[in-house]
């Protein structure tokens, strides 16, 4: 279990969370939209220890996020998969050393086995074949799958999904979604994904939260969300510039 | 009365906003700055405990270890960093202590022919090459060609997010991409340097035998009986210092790159210039210290 509990981040004096609590369950795929730049990948980041909040409490299984250090922050991002907006990967190493990289650095296993696991998480996200390819002989699409069989390859229980479906034709956006499905289904892996792609976000979520001017909400399961009376919130779930609500 | 000395006041105030505060702005800048590429030196000295020393030491030693040092993948990025930032410094290090050596040699002549002194040329390139102008010379280089790119290149993670992501797959980026650079920046400018002292001697050589006639054994032993080991070694460290400094401020400001594209431009000038600064002011305070530890 992931539990935010009101926590408050600051860059330069503007704050960009400002007291922030959400739970999110064993095994769920919880969803969080909100508008560009209000801190969706900021509280993303939060969760796997990359940036430590001003004020408030990140739990992970009932660890406290900015009590770990060295071994013990290690072991627990082993834990966790993130995959990243821009998939983030190390554009000096082959796609196959990229997937393999935790394993090299943190288990025992053999060359032999690694090359096995690798083509397994790359055959995962529907990739073969390109093991000895550069990241910048990649389109975008099949980088973030290469990111994702990156996440994968330690066996996370946790994945974090960055603007999962950015940047990335129509067709991809929904491979890329019913990848996440698969990996919620099949693997029972806990996911967050931060999104504003509303199209994507129902299909992948079990619930939805919504983060706006710092705080969630609004936080239900995908019926509850697309039924909401919350001005704003509707607003933007439908894409509606100006609700007369927020008119007058 | 009243409203003048309110206006005075007022004036004083603004002064003090005007001036004063940011001069404290940026000092306190300044102090931040410091502190954290001091921050990054110290955790890049304990990194380097953590790296498998006696293996590389043993692979290096012994031929049957030859084929699993080879296979090793710190070893390799050590390897390959060598040649990206020392062996591939060669050709510019040469032209410019080459050229350097000669226009040295062709300056003090103007000078020393007045008072029918040349012959003490290839003392005082030697001895200007090896205590001054090959750590200086080559440090500059480097850091405009090596640092700038170190910057570019973990500036670039930084914003691709690749340094997150590293640190996400339990990596720790001080041990992964500091320390590889530090070690080969601290191996390779004293050996540039020592390459530049040689190149910047040649230079002047060229100069004193083929230009201005000194006999060349006369100009080679001159050479030699003014160089001491001291001139060279107190060059060699000083080389060592600027390495620390190339290594520490490229990767520091690589760290702190912050809006992509335009950010790793910005850092990068930043980076060579703070390294330029800094290497002259380290080479002015280690050359008095010499001076007076080692007269």
């Amino acid at each position: 279990m992931i539990e935010i509990i009101n926590v408050y981040k600051s860059f330069r004096n503007r704050p960009v969370l400002d007291g922030v609590s959400l739970t999110i369950r064993d095994g769920e795929t919880m969803v969080i939209i909100g508008r560009s730049g209000v801190g969706k990948s900021v509280l993303l980041k939060h969760i796997v220890g990359l940036i430590y909040p001003d004020r408030g409490q990140v739990i992970v299984d009932g660890q406290e996020v900015s009590n770990l250090h060295g071994k013990d922050m290690i072991s627990f991002r082993l834990k966790i998969g993130m995959l990243f907006q821009g998939a983030a990967l190390f554009d000096s190493m082959t796609v196959g050393e990229n997937v393999a990289f935790a394993l090299h650095e943190h288990t025992h296993m053999l060359d032999q086995e690694i090359k096995v696991r690798v083509e397994e998480c790359l055959g995962l996200v529907g990739l073969s074949e390109i093991e000895r390819m550069k990241p910048s002989e990649l389109s975008g699409g099949m980088k973030k799958r290469v990111g994702l069989a990156r996440a994968l390859a330690i066996k996370p229980r946790v994945i974090l999904y960055d603007e999962p479906t950015t940047g990335v034709d129509p067709l991809m956006a929904g491979t890329i979604n019913r990848l996440i499905v698969q990996l919620h289904d099949k693997l029972k892996v806990t996911g967050v994904a931060v999104t504003h792609d509303m199209s994507s976000a129902y299909k992948i979520a079990d619930r939805i939260a919504m983060l706006h001017e710092g705080k969630i909400i609004e936080v239900g399961t995908t019926q509850e969300i697309k039924n909401t009376s919350n001005p704003i919130v509707r607003q933007f779930i439908l894409g509606i510039l100006e609700e007369p609500e927020l008119k007058r | 009365m009243n409203t003048d000395s309110g206006s005075e006041a007022e004036a004083r105030e603004s002064l003090g906003q005007r001036i004063v505060q940011p001069l404290g702005e940026r000092a306190l800048a300044l102090f931040a700055y410091l502190g954290g590429a001091s921050l990054l030196l110290g955790q890049t000295l304990a990194s380097l405990a953590g790296l498998p020393w006696g293996k590389w030491a043993a692979g290096i030693l012994l031929p049957w270890r030859w084929k699993a040092l080879h296979r090793d993948r710190k070893w390799q990025l050590l390897l390959e960093q060598m040649e990206k930032i020392g062996v591939a410094s060669l050709p510019l290090v040469f032209l410019t202590s080459l050229f350097t050596g000669m226009v040295l040699a062709l300056q003090t002549a103007y000078q020393l022919q007045k008072i029918s002194a040349t012959l003490y040329i290839g003392a005082l390139v030697a001895l200007s090459m090896t205590r001054e102008l090959g750590p200086v010379l080559t440090a500059l280089v480097v850091a405009g060609r090596v640092g700038a790119a170190i910057t570019a290149e973990v500036g670039t993670m930084r914003v691709t997010e690749q340094i997150d992501a590293l640190e996400c797959l339990g990596g720790d980026p001080v041990r992964y991409l500091v320390a590889p650079r530090f070690i080969v920046l601290l191996i390779m400018l004293p050996i540039l340097t020592l390459y530049a002292d040689v190149m910047g001697m040649l230079g002047g050589y060229v100069i004193g035998v083929y230009k201005l006639g000194i006999g060349s054994n006369l100009y080679l032993g001159n050479t030699w009986d003014a160089l001491r080991l001291k001139d060279i070694f107190t060059g060699l460290f000083k080389a060592g210092v600027f390495g620390t400094i190339i290594a520490t401020i490229s990767c520091y400001e690589g760290f702190e790159t912050t809006g992509g594209a335009e950010g790793v431009g910005r850092s990068t000038t930043l980076s060579v210039v703070t390294a330029f600064i800094l290497i002259i002011a380290a080479d002015c305070f280690f050359t008095a210290l010499f001076y007076f530890v080692f007269p």
